[in-house]
């Protein structure tokens, strides 16, 4: 199929009715209301439902009920929305319910700004909501990937049978390039037996549900999903790397950031600095064995995001304590600069004291 | 070639459909591109700019931070808001029809482009950004009016493929502006 | 030998958590009577709340959902409007949607969501422990109002059949109670409308159903039915406030 130039927040949608999914329901915010608007208009053309819903509460209930059938659905947000969002994304996790939502993150704290930002690092890594789970994060740095694990997020959401996040930002969400939509892998899936379809006189009933009140089932449950959870961290890691066996320094960035950092990195080379990269694509499982690979003579790791810190942490425990971890990052929808990217990457090469 | 261009201007005279249809342009000859917007709660009248990239190879960031190759200016305020991003040897092109200052700068190329008098003599003053948009192309030869004017009916719809001869005119007429 | 009376096929056969005296059960009964009544059993899917009918999802024999609390009407528009043909139920208690899930009970009724809530109004949050609901009455003792619900400080109590009715989307509301045997019938009556204007594509259906908590009114279960016809109904007036049949 030939290139399309699209929008993020509209790419993501269509990626979304690519890959089967019929429901979205969702609430306006900036920066990402072009996806609810794109899914207005397009899903009755498929047979499908836009519900604009009365709160980001409601909209991610109405996902859990949707998903509860066993169809394939969505919800989209921005920052503050997505931390309302977050009760019934627990609930999703822990009734173990298939479905894709989309956080074009901007500034925050409360309200913040509008702005791009990636800030809600730590809520999307570390669960978010109540209780112990994870929920798989994709972050792509371009149209052409948001769409890709788009489509991809549908998958591995019926695969685990858990919830699956896109954290992009306000830019990947505002911004247009080339995209060209692939057909969806064909991967084998499991039936949704337990969907609650009514039984037809056919079967006992099936329950879609997180609650068990004793405490031995519960945790019988939580290590099940602790389970499921080691499996992804074994199978599903991704990232994009180079340049690491010979680096004199190493950065990491996701997303918007590792572009900017990309620039960067071209204006080390031109000064002679060989700098590496490590772009984590899965933000959980997070990818910490390719740090194994940096030069054991790096000078350092350099973390830049848009935030005062957040991923840092994980860079921290993926290099054990064997380089120093280094930051640049802007906050409140600044954006890092390459220029001053390139000056920490100068100092850390040059030997920071 | 790695062009980088601003494109600032009020709300209304058509800076995002500038900025759409030249990286439009650039995506149907195959080139690498990406447009963004800038964005904010106002909706109307305020500033309106985007950073375009038309590149042969893979784009970086898509965020233009003082290494603009070209500004392509349409009022007052993003001349002084903007300038300063222009590489040295990069390219300014500004509205003299709504700016009557020069560039401070010496060490970038200035041109000065009455584009609202060049639309009104066509008998559409809205075109005023696609004679901008032609005096650019002319300039860089970055895409061709051809793929500008296939991008206008990708862009806007086959519905308004009837305004294609009108915008080819304003092309062109912004490309003669700077070709003396 | 025939049988003259068996529990209802739309019931499990686990057994209920209540306390005595409450009349849930009796409610949990007459929905699934209605649900085998109608011949809709196996097609329904029923959405628990948060509160004492929790474990609801364990009781009805159709296909269940739990929802998070005040949500149960979110939950049941995202299974409909992906299932528009099955029949799809809440069923909630008076802290779950007359005071965390108001949003979301208005806004299903606005979409005149086709879908049947059963709301079950004790005046009371019963399984966190006898807490003041927004339903408890004016000068009703509570764990959170231990010298009784203070107008001055709280309001009063929220009449949700009432607001409801004023939705166009509600094309069905109606509040019973299940104190006497006698008004057990009419709310059988009513759960049953509120079933067939699901069936009949019409849109809302709400029965609010009166109900007692003996354990956190401090009232054996027989004094409790007393106090509430006492009470309860002359604040809550038993009445059908909007029926299909009659508004168009």
């Amino acid at each position: 199929m030939a290139k399309v130039l699209m929008k993020g927040n509209e790419a993501v949608g269509a990626a979304a009715i690519k890959a089967g999914c019929k429901y979205f329901f969702g609430y306006p915010i900036t920066p990402q209301s072009e996806l609810p608007e794109y899914m207005s208009l397009e899903l009755p053309k498929v047979g499908g439902v836009f519900l604009q819903a009365e709160s980001e509460l409601a909209a991610i209930n109405m996902v859990y009920g949707a998903a509860g059938t066993g169809a394939r659905v969505m919800t989209g947000s921005s920052s503050p929305g997505i931390s309302l969002k977050q009760e019934g994304i627990t609930y999703c996790a822990g009734a173990e319910l298939p479905c894709v939502i989309v956080n074009m993150m901007r500034g925050g704290p409360g309200l913040g700004s509008i702005q791009p930002s990636q800030s809600d690092y730590f809520q999307a890594t570390r669960g978010g909501g109540n209780g112990d789970y994870r929920t798989i994060v994709y972050a792509p740095s371009s149209i052409q990937e948001t769409v890709d694990y788009v489509m991809e997020a549908f998958d591995k959401a019926d695969l685990y049978r858990t919830p699956v996040l896109i954290l992009a930002d306000g830019m990947i969400g505002q911004m247009m390039e080339a995209v060209e939509f692939k057909e969806p892998k064909k991967i084998d899936l499991p039936e949704k037996d337990w969907s609650t379809t009514g039984t037809k006189g056919k079967r006992t009933h099936n329950i879609v549900n997180s609650l068990y009140l004793d405490s031995e089932l519960l945790e019988k449950h939580n290590l099940k999903l602790e389970e499921k959870y080691k499996l992804i961290e074994e199978k599903e890691v991704i990232y994009e790397s180079f340049g690491l066996e010979d680096a004199d320094v190493v950065c990491v960035a996701y997303g918007t950031t590792s572009r900017i950092v990309k620039n960067a990195i071209k204006l080390s080379e031109e000064k002679g600095i060989k700098v590496g990269l490590i772009r984590p694509i899965t933000l959980w499982p997070y990818p910490y064995e390719i740090f194994k690979k940096i030069n054991p003579n790096a000078k350092g790791v350099l973390t830049v995001e848009m935030s005062t810190g957040q991923m840092i942490d994980d860079v921290k425990i993926a290099v054990e304590g064997k380089f120093p971890v280094y930051f640049n990052g802007r906050t409140g929808g600044m954006i890092p600069t390459p220029a001053s990217i390139l000056t920490d990457i100068e100092k850390i090469a040059g030997g920071i004291k | 070639m790695d062009e980088k261009v601003i494109m600032a201007g009020f709300g209304g005279q058509g800076i995002m459909a500038m900025g759409k249809l030249l990286a439009y342009a650039g995506m149907l000859e195959n080139k690498e591109v990406s447009w963004l917007p800038s964005y904010g709660p106002e909706m109307r009248g305020g500033t309106a700019n985007c950073d375009v990239m038309v590149s042969d190879s893979m784009i970086g960031s898509p965020v233009i931070s003082h290494d603009a190759t070209a500004a392509l200016i349409m009022n007052l305020p993003s001349l002084l808001k903007f300038e300063m991003d222009v590489l040295p040897g990069g390219k300014i092109i500004i509205n003299k029809s709504l700016i009557d200052v020069e560039t401070s700068r010496k060490d970038i190329d200035a041109y000065y482009v009455p584009v609202n008098e060049l639309a009104s003599e066509l008998g559409n003053p809205k075109v005023a950004n696609m004679v901008m948009l032609g005096a650019y192309v002319e300039l860089t030869k970055i895409v061709q009016i051809e793929s500008v004017l296939k991008a206008f009916v990708k862009v806007f719809g086959e519905n308004k493929s009837h305004l294609v001869p009108l915008n080819k005119e304003a092309l062109l007429k912004g490309a003669e502006a700077v070709k003396k | 030998m025939t049988i003259v009376y068996e529990k209802s096929k739309g019931l499990t056969d686990a057994q209920l958590h209540y306390c005595p005296g409450c009349t849930h059960g009796v409610i949990h009964k007459l929905v699934a009577e209605v649900l085998v009544e109608l011949n809709i059993l196996d097609d329904a899917i029923g959405v628990a709340p948060v509160g004492c009918s929790v474990l609801a999802y364990d009781y009805f024999s159709c296909d269940m959902q739990e929802a998070s609390h005040g949500r149960a009407p979110a939950v049941a528009t995202g299974i409909k409007r992906v299932l528009p043909e099955n029949i799809v139920f809440t069923y909630q208690g008076d802290g779950d949607l007359a005071s965390i899930g108001t949003a979301e009970i208005v806004h299903a009724a606005h979409r005149a969501e086709k879908i049947t809530t059963i709301f079950v109004n004790n005046g009371i949050y019963g399984m966190t422990g006898g807490q003041m609901a927004p339903t408890t009455l004016v000068g009703q003792k509570a764990t959170t109002a231990p010298l009784g619900r203070d107008e001055a400080l709280c309001g009063k109590p929220i009449k949700i059949s009432e607001m409801l009715a004023t939705i166009d989307g509600a094309r069905f509301v109606e509040r019973v109670a299940v104190n006497t045997p006698a008004n057990i019938r009419k709310a059988k009556k009513a759960i049953k409308k509120a079933f067939e204007c699901q069936i009949k594509g019409e849109g809302f259906a709400i029965v609010e159903v009166l109900s007692t908590c003996p354990t956190n009114w401090g009232k054996t279960p027989v004094n409790a039915l007393k106090w509430l016809e006492e009470n309860m109904i002359p604040y809550y007036p038993l009445q059908n406030f909007r029926n299909f049949e009659e508004v168009k």
